[in-house]
This record gives structure tokens, sequence and C-alpha cells, in this order.
């Protein structure tokens, strides 16, 4: 069949606008489910690094806000540790990081392990006063072998104790690297020692078993790139370029 | 059921396989068959896709001028694509962080177009749909084999139920760590085909 030109080209503008109509349509109706879903996933993981939600139980969103009731969420300097109050939380640090005016160059020992360039000037954090699990939680992340893991760790009230860490995204090797994602591995953060009274990180991922109970972790095997990575991201996170004056903040505030 | 209906029916799911015998697919059917979960849901993105496109494309196929038919189809199946990925976000967040890189490249997947461009471009909307139907069955039931068996011999379960318990959770069962890797889906689809050709001797090309 022949069709003319102008045919072809009507027919073909026709077919775009039905087509981006549909999606629009779609996508503005479902984007307020999303929204919600995304935010919904983003607390669970809160709440489960938190030690208040097992890691697999799903809560509808009504449970969800109930325990976010009782935690804070606090935008903190990073320079000066103070929260700042009127903060926007909904922004995320990692992009405004990278921003001239949200952020600054990483000091070359984190951003070479870590592979951060930029740290943003405000950081996200939260207070959880859930009863019998009060903590605070930080967000971390950085570089492991073949991706940028996204996480958090919970740091007990006094910041002396890690409570629990966990990630969110990653895509590191699974059977090797993804074992991060282990509830083996992550239960035995659990009551390790994070900072001495000076605010030096203590807490280490270790090549191999660990000895010092206390502090170290046992590395990933078959993942020593990424276990190195986990160990320097804690290392930024939690030293004085990064949630150091804050948690120092804290253990002067009690 | 007459004739030709059985076969349109029929075929794709053995002697006409969209996965093993024509080799289409073949990248969606080792990403997403780690956990049998993940191949569930992406069978029923594609089964949404690949049926509403041979609809809508064998509605069209009058229309739609030959010079840029090829387009017309893409437009078509991508936008079928984004409405089905958006939907997974709104309803299935969890399982569509996983897999929601590969639901979009079902627009380059090679079904959908290949259907489109062999199939519904010369036949009535009935029979495109059933088409697109037996196609998405035979490409599902391959990627859900695939999957049972990577899950339950990578990790021990089955749709995330323990079946066997693995030694790195205090079980006795040492997990094979091929399973959870990419080249595995290649090894099983290979069997697939071998038992496949064994008992269909028609489906073997003259040498």
């Amino acid at each position: 069949m022949e069709f003319s030109n102008k045919y072809i080209f009507s027919f073909a503008l026709l077919l775009c606008l039905i087509c981006s109509l549909a999606v629009s349509f779609v996508h503005v109706s479902m984007r307020d489910m999303q929204v919600a879903n995304a935010e919904a996933d983003q607390k669970s993981q809160v709440l489960q690094v938190a030690g208040i939600l097992e890691p697999g139980v799903k809560l509808t969103g009504e449970e969800i806000a109930a325990y976010f009731e009782e935690i804070d969420e606090l935008v903190v300097s990073r320079e000066t540790g103070a929260v700042i109050e009127d903060g926007d939380f909904a922004q995320d640090p990692r992009s405004v990081a990278k921003t001239p005016e949200g952020g600054v160059d990483a000091p070359e020992v984190h951003s070479k392990a870590t592979g951060v360039r930029r740290l943003a000037n405000e950081l996200r954090a939260f207070n959880v006063r859930v009863e019998d699990h009060e903590c605070l939680v930080l967000e971390i992340y950085g570089n492991g072998l073949w991706s940028t893991l996204l996480g958090y760790i919970a740091l007990s009230p006094d910041t002396k104790e890690v409570r629990g860490i966990t990630y969110y995204a990653h895509k590191e090797t699974p059977g090797l690297g993804g074992e991060v994602d282990n509830p083996k591995w992550k239960a035995q953060w659990k009551g390790k020692r994070a900072l001495d009274d000076d605010g030096e990180v203590l807490v280490e991922v270790v090549k191999g078993p660990a000895m010092d109970l206390e502090r170290e972790i046992d590395g990933l095997s078959g993942a020593t790139i990424t276990s190195r990575g986990v160990d320097s991201m804690l290392k930024l996170w939690l030293g004085d370029d990064g949630y150091g004056p804050f948690l120092k903040a804290q253990r002067g505030a009690l | 059921m007459n004739k030709a209906t059985k076969k349109i029916l029929v075929d794709p799911l053995h002697v006409q396989n969209p996965i093993t015998l024509q080799v289409l697919g073949i990248c969606s059917a080792l990403a997403v068959t780690t956990k049998v979960e993940t191949a569930l849901v992406m069978s029923a993105a594609l089964t949404f896709v690949l049926v509403l496109s041979n609809v809508s494309i064998s509605l069209l196929r009058n229309k739609i001028p030959g010079s840029v038919r090829i387009i017309a189809q893409l437009s078509i199946i991508a936008s079928l694509v984004v409405v089905a990925d958006q939907l997974l976000q709104a309803f299935l967040f969890d399982v569509a962080k996983e897999i929601s890189v590969f639901v979009t490249l079902i627009i380059t997947n090679c079904i959908v177009m290949g259907r489109a461009e062999a199939f519904a471009m010369q036949n009535p909307p009935g029979k495109s749909a059933l088409d697109g139907l037996s196609n998405s069955l035979g490409y599902s039931w391959v990627l859900i084999a695939v999957g049972l068996f990577r899950e339950l011999l990578g990790s021990g379960k089955i749709l995330g139920y323990t079946v066997l318990e693995s030694s790195t959770e205090g079980g006795w069962y040492v997990s094979n760590g091929l399973m959870v890797l990419s080249p595995s889906a290649f090894f099983l689809i290979g069997l697939i085909i071998w038992v496949q050709r064994a008992l269909s001797p028609e489906m073997n090309e003259e040498s």
C-alpha cells in the first residue's frame, strides 16, 4: 500500500501523541504510590538498622509512620556537628555535595579509599527514641568493588557502641561481596566498640577472622576490596570529616 | 479448536520456543533468573507487553506506513514497557527495585519486536493476542524453570522458602556459587535445549 508523505507524517505525529499521553497519564496517576513506596522502603531500612524491625518483615505505611513519631530526622552541620533546625531533610547530601556551594572536596585519604570525592556541608541523621531501641542512625556510603554501597549504621546514644549496620543498595558480587547483606555477618556488628572517648574510630573490618572481638569484624572471604571499602567508609563517616563533630556533640550532651 | 489456532498456541511452548529454539530474549533470561520470584515478575511483565503490543500493532497493521513501521512498532512497545515498569514500581516495589532495569530492557527484547514484525503485522487482533500469549508462556516457562534450579541449587531456597538448609545458615547444604552467577543460566538453557531436541528431533537443523 502506498501512503502519501503527508499521511506518514501525520500518522507518526498522532502515534507519538497518543503514546506520550498514555505514558504521562500512567506516570502521573501512579506517582503518589511510587513516592510512598520509596519512602516506606527507606524508612523500614532505618527501622531495621535500629533493631526495631526484623529483616524481611514488612510494615504498613501507618505502622512505619507510628514508629517515626518517635524518630527525629535531623539535618546536621558536618563541620560543627550542630543540628540545623530549619534544614531541609528531603535534600540528599550525596547530590547536594556535588554542587559548588553544597559541599567541599574530600581529603585525599578518604577520596582514594572510598571513592567519595565531595562531602556535603549538611548531613542527615536520625535520632531514634523508640523504647529499648534508642540510637543514632547515620547515612554511610562509599565504593566497594563494583559499585557504591549505600547504607546506614546505628550507634548507641553515647556513640560508643555499634547497634547495627545495613546496606540497602549495592551491586557487589552475589555470594562474595554481596554478603554484606548476610544477616549473620551483620549480626557481628552489634555491640562492637565504635568510638573511644576522643572520637577515634575503633571498629574495624579486618582481613580474615576477627581477633579482637571487642572491636574487630571478620572480613568477607573472597571480597577483600568490598571489606576494605566498608572499613574505609566507616573511617570516613565516623571520623572528623564525617559525622565526627556531630557525634562529639552528642557525647557532650549526655 | 481448529488446527491453525492450536498451532499458534502450542508451537511457541516447545518446537518454536522463543528462547530455546529462536534464542531470543537471552539477556533477561540470564539476568533475572537467580530467584523464582524475579523470574515470575519478569514473565508477567513480558506477557503484559507482548500481548498488548501484538494486539495494538495488529489493530493498526493496515494503517502503519511500511516506511516507518519499525519505529512505529517501537514507539508502541516502548510506551507499554514504561507503563509496565510504572505499574511494578507502584504495586510491587520490592521486586521492581531489583529488576527495574531489565523490565525497561524489554523494549529491546527481540521476542516482542519479532512477534510484532512476523505475526501481528499480518494477522487480526484475536490471533495476535493468542500468539503473544503463547510466546510469553514459552518464554515464561523457560525462565521459571531456570529460576527454580538456580534458586534451589544456588541458595537452597524456592520462592524465598528454605528447602535445603545452607551451610552459611547452619545447615548441611553447601550452596553452588556458580548457580548465582549468570553463566549457570547458559548451562541450564543449554541443557533444556538438549532435552527438547532429544524429545523432538524435528527441531534439529538439517546438517
